[in-house]
């Protein structure tokens, strides 16, 4: 067997172990599910009439206009949620079998990641789902769809190299667990809840410039008018600077955590 | 617990109250011990309102909103939002108090079943004005309408029993789930009763399923009580029923956790 198959077979098998420890535990899959449902169906409710504000871009509902939102939120948590489960490996000693075992260090970090990307599909078709069932047209029709599936997937990959790195870097799951907040500030300061025009000072400015708004519209255009390539090419360009940005911290974070053990 | 023990020969309501203000106290313990645990609790709620005021910030332009302060609407949804959390965190160190051989220690005592639990459900209302406080403090610096003493005095009732419900409710959970697993549930519950309220517009500008919910539900009469004085002047009219909305609940989910202490063996 090449060295490359072998990779993939570890990728598999501990991306496969991580979206199982997901779904057994309901504290890594209730931030994934119930909490971005539970809020979609409030602001929907709740701001729903927002859609009438002169500025508003056409949308059917308020509820196609959230669906993007509700992904980038459960993929945001997706991320964190596989952080918080690599640093529970690591306090329990899980990874350092792992280290010692005659396999590709980059694929224990790819194997979670793969998890975690997996499960940012996941939460994407639930989202989607949820819209359908509810009444929400999806504009792009079958490739707008996949297109934002995969933009999700690809997004929570990025996120979770972030949370992976944290994890190793710190070795804690209370310390990963601790950026639960800042997910929401990411969160609140994009245009994942309303179009940014319509926000308030200084959050407009901010989700101007936040990489996560680009994203953000790359997975609603699909959904509220088609496919459109700038925004894709705008959100594939945000993930990508993620992925690095998330790939440069792993590394050196797994170096520091091999050094300290 | 000292201070359980040297009441035993006191007459029995002031050896419950003793009781009570020891288990208060180790609330307090452990809020001055670890601090950092009280963060979540405090940030949570900020962060709402920080972000739900950026983001719907606009829909006071609507037609139908009793103000033009989006701040002012919001914030006493988040001090709620606050009690809230708080009370179901109660629920969550239950739990944990359970998982670690403490709760069985507590059940063998001669204290009744309901001294114990309102020991935990009254922590929980005191802890409450930390996150309130906070959340306030920042929303009159942003420029948040001063609601006037009666509005104030109302609003703090208001959380305050906000957290005892949402003890009651973490209580009851932690005691029939016996785990910190069930934290979800608990996080989950207490949030969508606050937010399926006129939390985020009026009543008359939210969806129409979302209104038809809204009317059912008691937090509702809870949330326009708490807001009043924000967003108007304060009424008898606004203030009852969310007092009776409040007791009612007490009344039940008081009733359930007690419930399900009695049933806990040791």
């Amino acid at each position: 067997m090449s060295e490359l198959a072998r990779s993939a077979r570890v990728v598999r098998a501990l991306g496969t172990r991580s979206i199982r420890q997901t779904f057994r535990r309901p504290q890594l899959i209730s931030p994934i599910v119930v909490f971005p449902t539970l809020l979609l169906a409030i602001q929907t409710g709740g701001a729903g009439a927002g859609v009438e504000l002169p500025g508003f871009p056409p949308v059917q509902s308020f509820l196609q206009f959230m669906l993007a939102g509700s992904m980038m939120q459960a993929m945001m948590l997706a991320g964190n949620s596989g952080g918080i489960a690599f640093a529970v490996d690591i306090e329990m000693g899980f990874t350092d079998r792992l280290f010692a075992a005659p396999i590709p260090r980059f694929a224990i970090v790819l194997g979670r990641l793969a998890g975690t990307a997996a499960l940012g599909l996941f939460a994407a078709i639930w989202f989607l789902a949820i819209g359908l069932i509810f009444g929400a047209e999806i504009a792009g029709g079958v490739p707008g769809a996949l297109l934002a599936m995969a933009l999700t997937a690809a997004a929570a990959l990025a996120v979770g190299g972030i949370g992976a790195a944290i994890a190793l870097r710190s070795g804690s799951a209370s310390v990963v667990q601790g950026l639960f907040p800042l997910v929401l500030v990411v969160l609140f300061l994009s245009s994942a809840f309303f179009p940014q025009e319509l926000m308030v000072e200084p959050a407009r400015t901010i989700a101007e410039y936040n990489p996560l708004s680009f994203i953000v519209e790359g997975v609603r255009e699909p959904i509220i008018s088609g496919i459109d390539a700038t925004h894709t090419l705008e959100a594939v360009v945000a993930i990508l600077g993620i992925v690095v940005l998330g790939l440069v911290l792993s590394s050196r974070a797994l170096r520091h955590r091999l050094r300290v053990g | 617990m000292e201070a359980a023990t040297t009441a035993a020969a006191a007459p029995t309501w002031r050896a419950n109250l003793a009781t009570v203000l020891a288990l208060m106290a180790r609330a307090k313990n452990e809020l001055v011990r670890v601090p950092g645990a009280a963060i979540p609790g405090v940030l949570a709620p900020t962060i709402f309102f920080l972000g739900l005021n950026g983001v719907f910030g606009a829909l006071t332009e609507l037609q139908g909103f009793q103000t033009g302060s989006y701040e002012s609407f919001i914030v006493p949804v988040s001090m709620l939002q606050g009690a809230g959390f708080t009370g179901a965190a109660a629920g969550v160190n239950l739990a944990r108090d359970y998982e670690h051989g403490w709760v069985d220690r507590l059940l063998v005592s001669p204290a009744p079943r309901w001294v114990l639990l309102a020991g935990n459900v009254l922590a929980a209302s005191l802890r409450a004005l930390i996150p309130a406080t906070f959340v306030l403090t920042i929303a009159f610096f942003i420029g948040a309408e001063w609601p006037g003493f009666d509005g104030l005095a109302i609003c703090y009732l208001m959380v305050a029993a906000t957290a005892a419900v949402a003890a009651c409710w973490g209580s009851m959970l932690a005691l029939r789930f016996k785990s910190q697993s069930a934290a979800p549930l608990m996080q989950a519950a207490t949030m969508a009763k606050i937010l399926l309220t006129p939390a985020y517009a009026p009543l008359a500008l939210l969806q129409p399923w979302l209104e038809k919910v809204a009317k059912v539900n008691p937090v509702t009469q809870v949330v326009e009580a708490a807001r009043q004085g924000f967003v108007g002047s304060v009424t008898w009219a606004d203030t009852w029923p969310g007092l009776v909305a409040l007791a009612g609940l007490l009344l039940l989910l008081g009733g359930l956790a007690l419930r399900e202490m009695r049933r806990t063996n040791v």
